[in-house]
């Protein structure tokens, strides 16, 4: 057997072959060849292990762990600090409301641990103990204030969300008084759509062929506009909607429109794009574009075939956010785009409402249903930019050139293809000679028999 | 065994030297004859039509990126020149807001602006200091990707939603607090709430739609900026050094006082004033809250507050020529100090991000 795949190789290799499997071949060839050329006898030395029988192991110690009097202490102090506060609260002072209540249970909790602590510990360990603390319950209270008024939004638009004519009607026909059973934001979410999706088709092309611009051509102006876009990032969305108030609408069209808002969302949106296009293709590693110009590629080459596809999770993830953002906006909106009550399919006539606009409408009303109207418009507001930063994530979770097991086996199929494509005998025979490499049948009989 | 094999590879291996010293010979003829009648080559890239092309484009997508950006720093600023060359200086000085009777000025409103700004960062920073070291320094694996993905996604939601939950939950919920602080530090004038003629104020509504309300909103829509610039620079503090510390003893508290703070000092003054410069230009969420008032309000628990944006948005349809300039320049100073900031902070993030290399 073994004589048997060394006249495998070399009749391999006698032949011209296509590339990878004359290298492979020839390596195996010599490296067999070359152990039998030169027998030295080899000395092989192995690792000792000493014999550990007759020695018993301690119970292994754990140097991080949690000791239960920690637990106790944290939770003794906050049972302590709760019933206080409520004690302040019902009997002994006049202090009303649920915030406070926090406040105060927090103030004790704090007071009452670092008291406890300091019956069994030293300063240093107080005070460490005392700054966790701290940092967790900063971080609490951020995750806490987030879960906080998603499910608020969530759960006062959950009046209106039910109702079926919610996405299906506009505002046309249904007055402040009207209940929830009527009406909806049908207008809203078509102005959404088509406002975000004119501004991505100027953002995405023109951000990341500027990014583009940033990172593969270079130079002074470059740099000049660099500082610009970075500039730009300061920008007010208030006045990126003033600009085009003024410019657009009260100079050329004399109307509020979709496509204005449009063009309000992408002055916002556009500097956002160019920075995080910027950082996400700069992380592309320099020895993958110098590969490609050693190889000859030219500077577009490179730019399309590795350069953009490398960097491609980062770039969506980039736009995404970018989008998530731009949806949300409603100031650059409010002077732009006009409010009305009716689907307007067209961009460039007449006012079109989008669903941070409709929000910001609907609460400015006193009536209930109008209140509970502008909550489900926020929530389902808020459901897609979470779809959006989902979407986002999923795509994004790799760094730059880190590809998924199935991204993998592509490329593998893809370089197969190559090999096959490019391989002197011509594709047919070539990708017969990988077809039956593949099912491990031995390659070269055939060939050997011819 | 394996004589065979051994012979034809020696051949095969006799061949090849020989193949390439043929063609070395060959190539070395070939260098020799053409050295006398040919000087060396100027090495001059040519570029190729896609190269051309590519360039030329992304050239324009810079070209046609500068114009917009500079169109509206240049509108801003030559359509913002009308109302400041109507009132002058006082247009910083003037707390009113009236371009009718040409007696207009940002005082009042870059007061509250810088006001609500200052409560917001008073409520980020604590709370960003605190979240971004938990996610650099103590969580780990699991627990700290889902943080820093949570305060990614609290940078996602939207300002109007912010402003809602500020509206319908958060107003009532503060005001029994600040009915609490301006009882008992009231003598502090910031916290007092007076009315016209100097008498306390203590009923519920005295203290609605203030500053105080909204700059707590403002603040918790900023903590994600702040928190993950923090964070970065937090993470980029040497692992030697941090190992030192604990060799040398120290609880994890002192070694991030004397290790990760130092070292994160630069990213945390950074992080802080970028997240000022977005508090400054928040605009719905103060809208929704405050009540605008074009006085100066120093207590800022008391209702009425006001700010650049918020003016922007309230005035801006029923603005004359001469206002919709007014609120134009009142919009480029805005613009400017939220430039000023913002590159001030960057460049500061990044002086700190080259220096805290180590040899560790």
């Amino acid at each position: 057997m073994m004589s048997e795949t060394t006249m495998d190789s070399t009749t391999e290799l006698l032949e011209p072959l296509p590339a990878a499997d004359a290298r492979t071949g020839s390596r195996a060839a010599t490296e067999q060849g070359g152990l039998r050329a030169r027998p030295e006898p080899r000395v092989v030395r192995r690792t000792q292990i000493p014999d550990s029988s007759g020695i018993e192991d301690a119970p292994r110690r754990t140097l991080r762990g949690v000791r239960v009097e920690d637990v106790f202490y944290v939770l003794g102090s906050l049972a302590a600090a709760m019933a206080t506060a409520t004690l302040l609260f019902g009997w002994i002072a006049p202090l009303t409301g649920v915030a406070g209540w926090f406040v105060v249970t927090f103030l004790f909790f704090i007071g009452i641990y670092v008291y406890l602590m300091r019956l069994s510990a030293g300063g240093q360990e107080v005070r460490d103990k005392l700054a966790t603390l701290l940092m967790v319950s900063a971080g609490l209270i951020l995750v806490f204030a987030l879960i906080f008024v998603v499910v608020y939004t969530l759960g006062r638009g959950a009046e209106a969300l039910p109702h079926l004519n919610f996405f299906t009607q506009t505002m046309e026909f249904a007055g402040p008084l009207d209940p929830l059973t009527e009406g909806g934001i049908l207008h809203a979410i078509v102005g959404t759509l088509i406002q975000i999706g004119i501004a991505l088709a100027i953002t995405i092309p023109l951000g990341i062929v500027t990014a583009l611009f940033l990172n593969e051509v270079g130079g002074k102006f470059a740099r000049f506009v660099r500082t610009i876009a970075d500039a730009m990032t300061a920008l007010p969305s208030i006045v990126a909607g003033l600009f085009v108030y003024s410019a657009v609408i009260l100079l050329i069209t004399g109307q509020r429109s979709g496509f204005a808002a449009a063009l309000a969302i992408t002055v916002m949106m556009l500097p956002i794009v160019i920075r995080t296009a910027d950082v996400v293709l700069r992380l592309v590693a320099g020895n993958l574009r110098e590969a490609a110009y050693a190889l000859g590629a030219t500077r577009w080459r490179t730019v399309w075939h590795v350069v953009l596809p490398t960097a491609r999770s980062g770039l969506v993830t980039a736009i995404i956010l970018g989008t998530a953002r731009g949806i949300g906006e409603t100031s650059p909106v409010l002077l732009t785009s006009g409010i009305t009550a009716v689907a307007n399919f067209n961009p460039f006539d007449g006012p079109m409402i989008s669903l941070p606009l409709q929000v910001f409408d609907f609460v400015r009303s006193p009536e209930p249903t109008m209140v509970a109207r502008g909550f489900g418009t926020a929530a389902v507001l808020l459901l897609l930019v979470l779809l959006l930063f989902v979407i986002a994530r999923v795509i994004g979770g790799q760094g730059a050139g880190v590809l998924t097991a199935r991204q993998q086996r592509a490329a593998v199929e893809r370089s197969k293809r190559d090999v096959i494509r490019m391989s002197p005998r011509g594709p047919v025979r070539g990708g017969q000679r990988w077809a039956s490499r593949g099912k491990t049948t031995d390659p070269t009989s055939s060939q050997r028999s011819s | 065994m394996g004589t065979p094999e051994q012979s034809q590879l020696d051949l095969l291996l006799a061949e090849l030297d020989e193949d390439i010293r043929v063609r070395h010979a060959e190539a070395q003829d070939l260098d020799a004859g053409d050295a006398d009648d040919v000087a060396a080559r100027t090495l001059k890239p040519r570029p190729s039509v896609s190269d051309i092309v590519f360039r030329s484009t992304a050239f324009v997508a810079g070209i046609i990126t500068v114009t917009i950006m500079l169109a509206v720093g240049l509108f801003l600023s030559l359509r913002a020149g009308d109302a400041i060359g109507a009132v002058g200086f006082s247009f910083l000085t003037e707390q009113q807001w009236s371009p009718e009777t040409q007696k207009f000025g940002i005082a009042a409103v870059l007061f509250g602006t810088i006001t609500i700004a200052v409560i917001a960062m008073a409520v980020s920073f604590p709370l960003a200091f605190g979240t971004s070291l938990l996610i650099s320094e103590i969580t780990r694996g699991k627990v700290q990707r889902w943080l820093i993905t949570l305060v990614d996604l609290m940078a996602a939601v939207p300002s109007v939603v912010f402003g809602l939950w500020g509206v319908f939950f958060l107003q009532a919920n503060v005001i029994p607090i600040a009915q609490w602080i301006s009882t008992y530090f009231g003598w502090i004038p910031v916290f007092a709430v007076t009315g016209d003629n100097g008498e306390v104020l203590t009923e519920a509504s005295a203290f609605t739609s203030s500053a105080f309300i909204a700059g707590i909103v403002v603040g918790l829509m900023v903590v994600p900026t702040q928190t993950s610039v923090m964070r970065e620079a937090f993470s980029q503090a040497p692992p030697g050094e941090r190992e030192a510390a604990f060799a040398l003893g120290s609880t994890r508290w002192v070694m991030i006082k004397n290790v990760v703070l130092p070292f994160g000092r630069g990213g945390m003054i950074g992080g802080a004033m970028l997240s000022l410069g977005r508090a400054l230009g928040e605009t719905i969420a103060v809208y929704m809250i405050i009540s605008p008032i074009f006085v100066i309000n120093w207590q800022v628990l008391k209702t009425g507050s006001n700010s650049v944006s918020a003016l922007i948005a309230l005035r801006y349809g029923e603005a004359s020529e001469l206002g919709l300039s007014a609120l134009m320049a009142a919009g480029l100073v805005l613009f400017l100090i939220t430039l000023i900031i913002n590159f001030t902070a960057s460049s500061i993030v990044a002086r700190s991000r080259s220096g805290a290399e180590s040899e560790a």
